[in-house]
C-alpha cells in the first residue's frame, strides 16, 4: 500500500474560551484520522463539531494543542505545502481579474509570467469559464467565483485537495453542477496518480454521493470521529443520479442513525445555551 | 455625455441658484458702504481677467501654491502609507506608538506653522511641512486601519497558495491598502491645498495666499474674493484630477449600477 497521504494521530485544539475566564474550550479531542492518497473522504457532523478546525490542523494553519499529523510520511511543520485549500467564504482578490486570481498561486512559485498566465487560462476552460478572464470577481456570480476559486487551487495540482463547505452557499442546481465537476476534475488519468480529498459538509447527500468514506463527528466540544462508512456505490457518480440508486438510502439511513443523535445533541446543547443568555 | 431629462434639470437648477446669488450680490453691492464689505462681483471679475490675462502675474503665485500642494501632498502619501504599513503589520510597535500618533493627530496642527518657518524659513518648504502634517495623518490612519482589516480567509488563502511574507506584502497588504489610500485622496488633497495655503497667508512672499494677505492688510475685499474664487476653482480641479485618476486605477471596484453581472 502506498503512503498515507494524511496521518492524522489523536490530535486534540483547546482555544482560549472567548468570555476572557481563563478557561479552554476543547473543540475537538482524540481525533485519529488516515487518508490514503487518491481517497476522497467527507467528514460530516452537527454545526459547531470542529470540523473546520481538522481542516485548518491538515493544512498546517492552525498547530494542534497534542497528537501529531504526518503527510505522505513527515511530520507536519508549518504549513501544509502538499495541500491546497477551498474556503467557505470567498477568498478571490476583488482587485485581481479571474485570471490574475487562478495565476496566483503559480506566481507565489516563482513561474515566469508566460507559463502561468497559460496554465491559468488552461484551468480557467477547465472549469467552464473560457472567456471570463479579464471579469473582475465582482462582475462573477457565486458559481463562477466558485469555479475560480477551485480553478485557483487545482492550478497548483496539490496532491491533497480540503475542502470546507465549499459549495454551502450556491443555490442546489448549481451546487449539483459543481460537485460532478469537482468529482470530474479530482478523478485521476490514465497514469496520473490520484488525488487526496478530505471534504467537509454538513449536507449528508453531498457527502454520501461524492466520496469513498464519509466520516461523523459527535457534538462539540471535544467532539471526535464517531462512525467511519465505506461508501461502495459505483464510481464515476453523476451527483444526482446516485440518490436514485437503491444502495444509496441504505447507506443514508445507516448514517443518519448515528449523525441523527449527533445533531439533537448539539440543538439540546445550543438551546440550553440560549437560554442561559 | 448625454444628459438626460432630469439631469438637465439639476443643471438648471443649479445654475439658477449661482446667477441669482451672483444677482444678489451685485444689486447689494450698489451701496458703497455694503460693498466695503462684501465686494463687488464686476469688480472680482475683471480683478481676475486682470490677473488671469492681462498683467499674468497670478501665474507664479498660482504655480508656487500647487508646487507646495504637490510635494506635501506626494510626501504625505508616501510617508503615511509607509507608516501605516509598517504599523499595521507590527502590532506590538504600534501600541507602543499609539499614544504619541494620537496626541500628533489631535494637536491643532495649524499652530505648527510658525515653528516651520523657524526651521525651514520662508521659501515653499515651511508651507510643505505644515500640509505635509495634515495629508499624513489622514493617509496613515487609513492604510493603517486597511492592513488591519484585510480580510482573514482572503490572508490563509495566499498563505496556502504559498505566497512568503514579501509576497503577502506586495499581493495582499498593498493593494489592501492602496483602496483606502484612494478613498482617503479626495481628503487629503483638500487638505494639502488648505496647508498650502494657511501656511503662506501665516507668512510668505509667494503663492495666493500671500496675494490674500496682502489684499487684506489693504483693506482690498475684492482681491480678496478673486483670491478665494481662484483657489476654488483649483481646489475643484484637483479633486476631479483625482476622481479620474482614481476611476482609472479602481477599475475592480463595483459601482452601485453596475450592471455587468451576470
Amino acid at each position: 500500500m502506498a503512503a498515507l497521504a494524511l496521518e492524522i494521530r489523536d490530535i486534540a485544539c483547546k482555544f482560549p474560551s472567548s468570555d476572557g475566564s481563563g478557561d479552554f474550550y476543547t473543540a475537538i479531542e482524540q481525533v485519529t484520522l488516515d487518508l490514503q492518497a487518491d481517497e476522497f473522504v467527507a467528514i460530516v457532523g452537527p454545526t459547531g463539531c470542529g470540523k473546520s478546525t481538522i481542516l485548518n490542523v491538515a493544512a498546517g494553519l492552525i498547530s494542534p494543542s497534542a497528537g501529531s499529523v504526518k503527510v505522505f510520511g513527515k511530520n507536519l511543520d508549518g504549513l501544509n505545502t502538499d495541500a491546497g485549500y477551498m474556503f467557505q467564504s470567498n477568498t478571490l482578490m476583488p482587485w485581481r481579474s479571474a485570471l490574475q486570481n487562478v495565476c496566483l498561486g503559480l506566481e507565489y512559485q516563482g513561474r515566469s509570467k508566460l507559463d502561468s498566465l497559460s496554465i491559468a487560462r488552461d484551468w480557467l476552460k477547465r472549469v467552464g469559464l473560457g472567456g471570463f478572464e479579464d471579469r473582475y470577481p465582482h462582475q462573477l456570480s457565486g458559481g463562477m467565483q466558485k469555479r475560480v476559486s477551485l480553478a485557483q487551487t487545482l492550478a497548483l495540482e496539490p496532491k491533497i485537495i480540503l475542502m470546507d463547505e465549499p459549495f454551502s452557499a450556491l443555490d442546489l442546481q448549481t451546487r449539483q453542477l459543481m460537485e460532478n465537476e469537482v468529482l470530474g476534475l479530482c478523478q485521476p488519468a490514465k497514469d496520473e496518480p490520484g488525488k487526496a480529498v478530505l471534504f467537509i459538509t454538513h449536507d449528508l447527500d453531498e457527502a454520501i454521493a461524492m466520496s469513498d468514506r464519509v466520516i461523523v463527528m459527535s457534538a462539540g466540544p471535544g467532539s471526535r470521529p464517531i462512525g467511519n462508512f465505506l461508501i461502495d456505490l459505483p464510481k464515476p457518480r453523476d451527483v444526482a443520479e446516485i440518490k436514485t440508486h437503491p444502495k444509496f438510502y441504505e447507506i443514508y439511513n445507516q448514517i443518519w442513525q448515528v449523525l441523527r443523535d449527533e445533531v439533537l445533541r448539539s440543538y439540546a446543547k445550543q438551546k440550553l445555551m440560549m437560554d442561559k443568555a | 455625455m448625454i444628459f438626460s431629462k432630469s439631469s438637465l434639470q439639476i443643471k438648471f437648477w443649479q445654475l439658477l441658484i449661482l446667477s441669482s446669488v451672483l444677482i444678489t450680490w451685485h444689486l447689494a453691492s450698489r451701496s458703497l458702504n455694503v460693498a466695503f464689505f462684501i465686494g463687488e462681483p464686476l469688480i472680482v471679475l475683471s480683478r481676475l481677467v486682470d490677473w488671469l490675462f492681462i498683467n499674468r502675474d497670478v501665474y507664479i503665485h498660482l504655480g508656487v501654491t500647487l508646487l507646495e500642494t504637490c510635494l506635501a501632498f506626494f510626501i504625505g502619501t508616501v510617508g503615511g502609507t509607509a507608516c501605516g504599513l509598517f504599523l499595521g503589520l507590527s502590532p506590538r510597535t504600534s501600541i507602543v506608538l499609539d499614544p504619541f500618533i494620537k496626541s500628533f493627530n489631535s494637536m491643532p496642527r495649524v499652530i505648527l506653522a510658525p515653528i516651520f518657518c523657524v526651521w525651514f524659513g520662508l521659501g515653499i518648504w515651511s508651507k510643505v511641512a505644515l500640509a505635509v502634517t495634515l495629508v499624513f495623518f489622514v493617509v496613515f490612519f487609513n492604510v493603517y486601519q486597511g492592513v488591519k482589516e484585510v480580510s482573514p480567509a482572503i490572508l490563509s488563502n495566499a498563505k496556502m497558495l504559498g505566497a512568503n511574507r514579501s509576497q503577502l506584502l506586495r499581493t495582499v497588504y498593498l493593494p489592501s491598502a492602496t483602496s483606502w489610500v484612494f478613498s482617503s485622496l479626495h481628503t487629503s488633497v483638500g487638505l494639502a491645498f488648505v496647508g498650502a495655503v494657511v501656511g503662506e497667508y501665516l507668512g510668505s512672499a509667494m503663492g495666493v495666499g500671500y496675494l490674500i494677505l496682502q489684499a487684506e492688510g489693504t483693506f482690498d475685499i475684492n482681491t480678496v474674493f478673486a483670491g478665494i474664487v481662484l483657489l476654488t476653482v483649483c481646489a475643484l480641479s484637483l479633486d476631479a484630477l483625482v476622481g479620474f485618476v482614481e476611476d482609472k486605477l479602481m477599475v475592480w471596484r463595483p459601482k452601485n449600477d453596475d450592471t455587468q453581472r451576470i
